[in-house]
């Protein structure tokens, strides 16, 4: 099977797409790519951004936060969908419908620390983002959900966020607070009245209030969170979700994609693919050093420069390929599939249609 | 730390005129290898450096071809000579924390405060604290002088503003305590020009360029910090006569092509020329939109950089900062002198 039919498979049978790698390969970009592979094969998909470049968001008609997808029109026998991920009110959503009533949500939704959870516990975007997908997949009826998930350096948050996340809204610290004060639980009190104690010097006894009313009014939702959370980390692992690894041709990126593999290959979980983005173009099949010794002879003329420049790129290019070999080997036989430097930045659908022709050749 | 117009600027005088310079970027601009480019240089100008990294994920090490950073400081360059040492570690949350509340009196209780994971309660019911502590630690690594100059490896720019913008926050919400004074201590060091100052990465393309600017201007604003020039990383370096065509250029050279080269060296000199034509529009983008002095740094056509390299790129940051008081030279930068071999 060739890398191109690979990929293009993928596009067709997969019901899941994530996209993963460290920041600054393209990620969003590949996504929104294999989204519009889906659309134009018919099949009904949404790409879910974190955090697209303005002008892409803008060409897919996301500049803003809505949390919906919209729908993006197009010459595509299916249907291409698009949005950004708001975390903070997918979260809301989730409360909302966890709630037993109106009063436990608006009393969660108010509070501080509540507010707090979405910008700064690590691991809910990811979480969010997993809470989405689920929804978009089992909910909204797509055939292919693309995510773009924020660059984390460990691919198992994304899955593991989830179960994660549902740890610490039932955290034992709070059980720890809350354990009726009967004797023999005496030890236990002592233990976490000292621990108020100590947290209250460093951060303050009114940001502690703000984090125990939370636990509090969060009380009797943790089985709908949990319950929910083993549904979406069940649809991670599924065999039709793919991982998708994007990459650039540079060692320390590489060096991360394979970090990448290992841990998901920890988990049973295989790469679907690897995308590499940003390779350099080869000339020609001479060699690098047979070039860079004749623009050494011919220093100090023209010849001699487009002679260094040929040697400059084909050296480029063969170290491209070299730091590649291992991880290809390592993620085989999912197909590994280039895409060269593009001249513009991919900023409209037609420069996403660009991409698309390496993507899926032919 | 410099503005236009200015006296020739002295290598020496510029890494001197603030000990803690945070280098920031989008995530694949090259920043850890600016960090490690500027500590080189100032190596090379005699000063003790050491080299911070707030996230695991960073390749530093690698490029000084050493094992991965830990708390403990270990050495990334060796003295030599004229030269001083590079030195690095980390400085991760949980280990900045368990520090805290050591040298507070509260050792007891750090380690179990840590592995209750009772940490991820702190610090959503105080978001910042976190940053505060790594940059509390970087602030008495600084008044300790712990070395000439501190590089911070920062983490990815959208990260890098709120790293930076949680000193901030977080004195809005912890008004009183230990904490609340860390943070004050940290905003005298962020926003003091001759203590600390933020160098900002950028490629010569048109996302990152665009980001730069909005990072610059909100560090400004929001953090009031003080910005250093700004690096554009990965120029490919200006050969004179791609333009001239291979058949021609051979038969004035008086050398003969084989079959097919004068496509492939046509065809590679086009696509140079078209790159560097695309990075100078970015780089008058830039020029246009931030007036702030920047400082180029070459492409050195290598997948695996290594410690070489980074001597390279430390040399060529520092004929940058030379260039620098003399009126805005148009980049690309010179080719390095001499080819890196790759690392193996």
């Amino acid at each position: 099977m060739s890398s191109g039919t690979g990929l293009a498979e993928l596009v067709e049978r997969a019901g899941i797409l994530v996209c993963c790698g460290s920041g600054g390969v393209g990620k969003t970009t590949t996504a929104a790519a294999l989204a519009l592979e889906g659309a134009r094969n018919g099949r009904r998909a949404v790409v879910v951004t974190i955090d697209p470049a303005k002008r892409l968001a803008d060409t897919l008609g996301i500049g803003s936060l809505t949390n919906t997808p919209s729908r993006i029109e197009g010459d595509w026998r299916g249907e291409l969908w698009a949005m950004m991920l708001d975390t903070k009110s997918t979260f809301d959503d989730l409360v909302a419908k966890h709630s037993a009533d109106a009063d436990q949500a608006r009393r969660i939704l108010s509070n501080r620390f509540y507010r707090n959870i979405s910008s700064a516990l690590s691991g809910t975007q990811e979480y969010m983002a997993g809470e989405k997908l689920y929804e978009l997949h089992e909910e909204a009826d797509f055939d292919l959900v693309v995510v773009d998930t924020p660059p984390t350096r460990h691919a198992l948050d994304f899955i593991d966020a989830s179960r994660r996340l549902t740890n610490f809204l039932d955290h034992r610290l709070y059980r720890m607070l809350m354990s009726p004060s009967r004797a023999y639980l005496r030890a236990v009190n002592l233990a976490a009245q000292a621990f108020v104690r100590t947290v209250s010097k460093v951060v303050g006894g009114e940001v502690l209030d703000d984090a125990l009313a939370f636990f509090s009014a969060f009380e009797g939702m943790e089985e709908g969170f949990r319950d929910r959370a083993a549904r979406v980390q069940a649809l991670l692992v599924d065999p039709a979700t793919g991982f998708v690894l994007v990459a650039s041709p540079r060692a320390d990126t590489v060096a991360e994609a394979s970090f990448f593999a290992a841990k998901l290959g920890e988990s049973d979980i295989s790469v679907a693919a690897l995308i590499v983005n940003r390779l350099h173009p080869r000339f020609g099949p001479g060699r690098a050093e047979a070039d860079r010794a004749r623009a050494r002879t011919l220093a100090g003329t023209p010849l001699g420069s487009l002679f260094a420049n040929l040697g400059d790129l084909r050296a480029m290019a063969d170290g491209e390929e070299s730091t590649l070999a291992e991880l290809s080997a390592q993620v085989a036989p999912a197909p590994v599939v280039r895409v060269p430097f593009l001249a513009e930045d991919v900023h409209d659908l037609d420069t996403l249609a660009r991409i698309a022709t390496h993507l899926f050749p032919g | 730390m410099v503005s236009p117009g200015e006296e020739a600027v002295d290598p020496g005088q510029f890494l001197r005129a603030s000990r803690v310079v945070i280098v920031a970027g989008k995530g694949g601009v090259g920043k850890t290898t600016v960090a490690a480019a500027l500590a080189r240089m100032a190596a090379r100008q005699g000063l003790t450096t050491l080299i911070v990294q707030v996230e695991q994920a960073s390749g530093l090490a690698r490029l000084f071809g050493r094992p991965p950073l830990t708390y403990i400081e270990s050495s990334l360059a060796p003295a030599a000579g004229t030269i001083a040492e590079v030195r690095g570690r980390t400085i991760t949350p949980d280990d900045a924390l368990l520090e805290y509340l050591e040298d507070h009196g509260l050792r007891r209780i750090s380690r179990r405060l840590v592995s209750t994971g009772a940490m991820d309660v702190v610090s959503t019911a105080a978001p910042g604290i976190k940053d505060i502590l790594i940059l509390g630690k970087v602030k008495s690594l600084e008044r300790s002088e712990a070395a000439d100059l501190i590089v911070v490896d920062a983490p990815a720019a959208g990260h890098a503003i709120t790293f930076l913008l949680s000193v901030r926050g977080l004195l809005d919400a912890v008004r009183a305590g230990p904490i609340n004074a860390q943070a004050r201590d940290v905003l005298d060091l962020l926003t003091d020009p001759a203590r600390c100052s933020v160098m900002l990465v950028t490629l010569p393309e048109e996302t990152p360029v665009n980001e730069l600017v909005e990072t610059a201007f909100t560090l400004e604003d929001r953090v009031g910090v003080s910005l250093g020039p700004v690096v554009v990383n990965g120029l490919y370096p200006s050969l004179p006569g791609l333009d001239v065509d291979p058949v021609t250029a051979a038969e004035s050279a008086g050398t003969p092509l084989r079959p097919g080269e004068a496509e492939a060296l046509a065809d590679a000199a086009d696509f140079r020329r078209h790159r560097q034509a695309l990075q100078q529009a970015q780089l008058d983008r830039l020029d246009e939109r931030l007036p702030i002095p920047r400082l180029g740094l070459p492409f050195l056509f290598a997948a695996d950089l290594g410690p070489s390299h980074v001597d390279v790129l430390a040399a060529a940051l520092r004929d940058e900062v030379l260039a620098l008081a003399e009126p805005a030279s148009p980049v690309p930068p010179p080719a390095p002198d001499v080819a890196p071999e790759a690392t193996p």
